[in-house]
């Protein structure tokens, strides 16, 4: 709703969210003059912006996922609870003295496994998406819970912890695999026709079907690469505290991600997504909670920020605003009133 | 013959009875008034916001602010109490108004804006939960003597259990969420908006005071569980009741009530929360089983639920479809 036309360039689309980025970083500056300055000790890179880069990266793998699922005019609830099955899987492999690499796989198979339920409920049993991962979301912590046996699951695997607390060539590894993952599926959907037709059901599913879309097995496959991204983030976090949490481990990243998402520019209704927008949008949240941080505001203040910060964007995103915008604008308004009302007919 | 309308919930009913008789078999202590009147008292401030979760749910909408609004009154009433020497029920009118306003304000924005309600809530989420933040990150204890006098008033059945005032106001809270729902206008509205906003709209139905007037009794239920929850409790705390709204849900669902909108009664409402409360006390009792296993129990009954609306709603198109004659896909 907020982009233009389609011939417009990556940047026009992407512009909006970094300015928002360039205020956040803005204000962190201000509060904290240094911000940018990044050192380089014992081989690693240390700094503010190195902070934020690295604590943003649970939010923006589950941006990736959830943009796409999204898109498709879906939801996925269940990215909190599977980040923590999928810490516990990783945890429990090798502690039960698996390898490093086996523990990641299994973790990766078990989250394919969660996305794939969630894919089957939506798009083979036509449950709605709220509804169908609302499922998982309730019964997947105490999934959790039964691999851990109650207890927060701690390890000392030097690989695993590489994962989430280590660096490759100085940089912390968290943020090399969030953006590599980041690229690989930019280009898996925009260079090749996925990224397109995944929009097609997003924004008709019927009509994309009858076009000749195996909708279904698309459907699968993107709540698939959801719980595959969830799971990834469920061991950094894991590898970063070095244990599994089954209650805590990602408690409402769910809605963080969804909230990147939306501030990346995408419609809540399906249709057009940009993997790059929601990617800077979770850098945006980490931008803000770092501002609240660094600042010295008490913590509590970080919800109501978010809080008006979805409603500020709800403003800007609503039908009916841009409508009046259009209509201010146009010189002569000949646009056909029911101009947003066909994706709501579709949903009846 | 049995309507197919009323099978959720008869299915409800039965599920309840089943699990009752299988609790009552393996413990037959668990037969006795003391686990019945316990069961309602403490689930009462569950029971209280699952109704408005129901209203909310059959126009076709969702509402994921409570637990947030549930722990923002009882922060409220904590600090007013302890900053303030007004009474408290002058107190709980104060919230009652602010949180009914909150939900309004939600519906409107719903409405006017046309987002999804999903989106809105969730911003009405982080809202009440950080404004609840703002007041108190402590718990806060309520000591005030109105409280000790409500809280010692119960009935006491000859078998020995207590039926406090909180699970009375619960029953109560459902026996007029069911007049509302089934006997009065608004309910009739609420039922349309959630069959379809186009025809609602042809119907007549005003869907700007009825989507505001669904979220303000949402809101406002919120409010009057976060009261019981304080009275259950005797104390504020901002962390309280995280995820009350999803085990609102799941009551609202396992009850019988359609997630599309349009369709379920209050009542099997009301038997979603006692098969709910149910299970956490056979799991009490049993002592072996680990309580996460309730999570685990309480999502596959929800998924058992789902499959089952569906499987209803697919019948029923077929057999409109045999009865039109027509082929035409719904």
């Amino acid at each position: 709703m907020l982009m233009p036309g389609p011939k417009s360039s990556v940047l026009s689309r992407i512009t909006p969210q970094l300015i928002i980025l360039g205020v956040a970083l803005l204000l962190n500056v201000i509060v904290l003059p240094d911000f940018f300055h990044i050192d380089f000790r014992n081989g690693r890179m240390f700094g503010n912006l190195i902070d934020v880069l690295n604590r943003g990266a649970p939010v923006a793998l589950l941006a990736i996922g959830m943009t796409l699922v999204i898109a498709t005019r879906g939801i996925d609830l269940s990215v909190g609870a599977v980040m923590a099955i999928s810490g516990a899987v990783a945890a429990s492999m090798v502690v039960d003295g698996h390898g490093w690499g086996t523990a990641l796989l299994a973790a990766l198979a078990t989250g394919g496994l969660c996305g794939m339920w969630n894919g089957v409920l939506v798009a083979v049993l036509r449950i709605q998406p709220i509804v169908a991962t609302l499922v998982l979301m309730v019964a997947g912590r105490g999934i959790a819970q039964l691999i851990t046996e109650g207890k927060i699951l701690t390890f000392m695997n030097e690989g695993l912890i590489h994962l989430g607390a280590g660096t490759i060539a100085g940089v912390p590894t968290p943020i090399l695999i969030w953006i590599v993952l980041g690229v690989l599926m930019m280009l898996a959907v925009r260079r090749t026709a996925l990224g397109m037709l995944i929009e097609s059901i997003g924004i008709n599913e019927r009509s994309s079907r009858l076009a000749g879309i195996n909708s279904r097995v698309l459907l699968i496959c993107v709540y698939l690469v959801s719980g595959f991204c969830a799971a990834l983030a469920g061991v950094i976090v894991a590898a970063d505290i070095k244990g599994a949490d089954a209650n805590n481990a990602g408690l409402w990243l769910e809605l963080d991600a969804i909230l990147a998402v939306v501030i990346g520019g995408n419609s809540l209704l399906g249709g057009r997504f940009s993997i790059l927008a929601s990617l800077i949008g979770a850098l945006i949240i980490q931008s803000v909670n770092s501002v609240i941080l660094l600042s010295g505001l008490p913590p509590e203040f970080n919800l109501v920020i978010k809080a008006l910060l979805i409603l500020a964007i709800l403003v800007i995103q609503s039908p009916r605003i841009s409508y009046l915008l259009y209509m201010l604008r146009a010189t002569e308004p000949r646009q056909d009133p029911g101009q947003s009302k066909p994706k709501e007919e579709a949903a009846q | 013959m049995i309507r197919s309308t009323h099978l959720p919930l008869i299915i409800t009913l039965a599920t309840f009875v089943l699990a009752f008789a299988l609790c009552g078999y393996a413990y037959p202590s668990m037969l006795s008034t003391r686990v019945v009147a316990n069961l309602l008292t403490d689930n009462a401030f569950l029971g209280i916001a699952a109704v408005g979760m129901t209203f909310v749910i059959l126009s076709g909408g969702i509402d994921l602010s409570i637990g947030s609004v549930i722990a923002f009154t009882g922060v409220f009433l904590a600090v007013i109490l302890r900053e303030t020497s007004i009474h408290p029920l002058m107190a709980f009118a104060l919230v009652l108004v602010i949180t009914t306003a909150f939900g309004g304000a939600m519906g409107a924005l719903i409405h006017y804006l046309e987002m999804p309600p999903f989106i809105v809530t969730l911003a009405g989420m982080f809202l009440a939960r950080g404004a609840a933040y703002v007041l108190s990150t402590e718990s806060v204890p309520i000591t005030h003597e109105f409280y000790d006098v409500l809280q010692d008033l119960y009935w006491k059945a000859p078998s020995g259990g207590r039926f406090r005032l909180i699970g009375g106001v619960m029953v109560l809270t459902f026996l007029v969420g069911i007049i509302v729902a089934h006997r009065t206008r608004f309910g009739q509205n609420v039922y349309a908006l959630g069959g379809g906003q186009q025809a609602a709209r042809l119907m007549g139905v005003p869907l700007a005071s009825t989507t505001i007037g669904i979220y303000a009794i949402s809101g406002g239920l919120a409010g009057l569980s976060g009261i019981v929850f304080s009275l259950y409790t005797s104390a504020g705390y901002s962390l309280a009741t995280v995820g009350v709204e999803l085990d609102a849900i799941a009551a609202v669902v396992i009850g019988g009530t359609l997630l599309t909108g349009g369709y379920g009664f209050v009542a099997g409402t009301f038997f979603g929360i006692l098969i709910m409360g149910l299970i956490q006390t056979y799991i009490v009792f049993d002592g072996t089983l680990s309580s996460w296993w309730t999570k685990i129990v309480i999502g596959g009954l929800l998924f058992a639920f789902i499959l089952l609306q569906k499987g209803l709603t697919w019948a029923t198109q077929a057999r409109q479809r045999t009865v039109t004659g027509s082929a035409a896909p719904s």
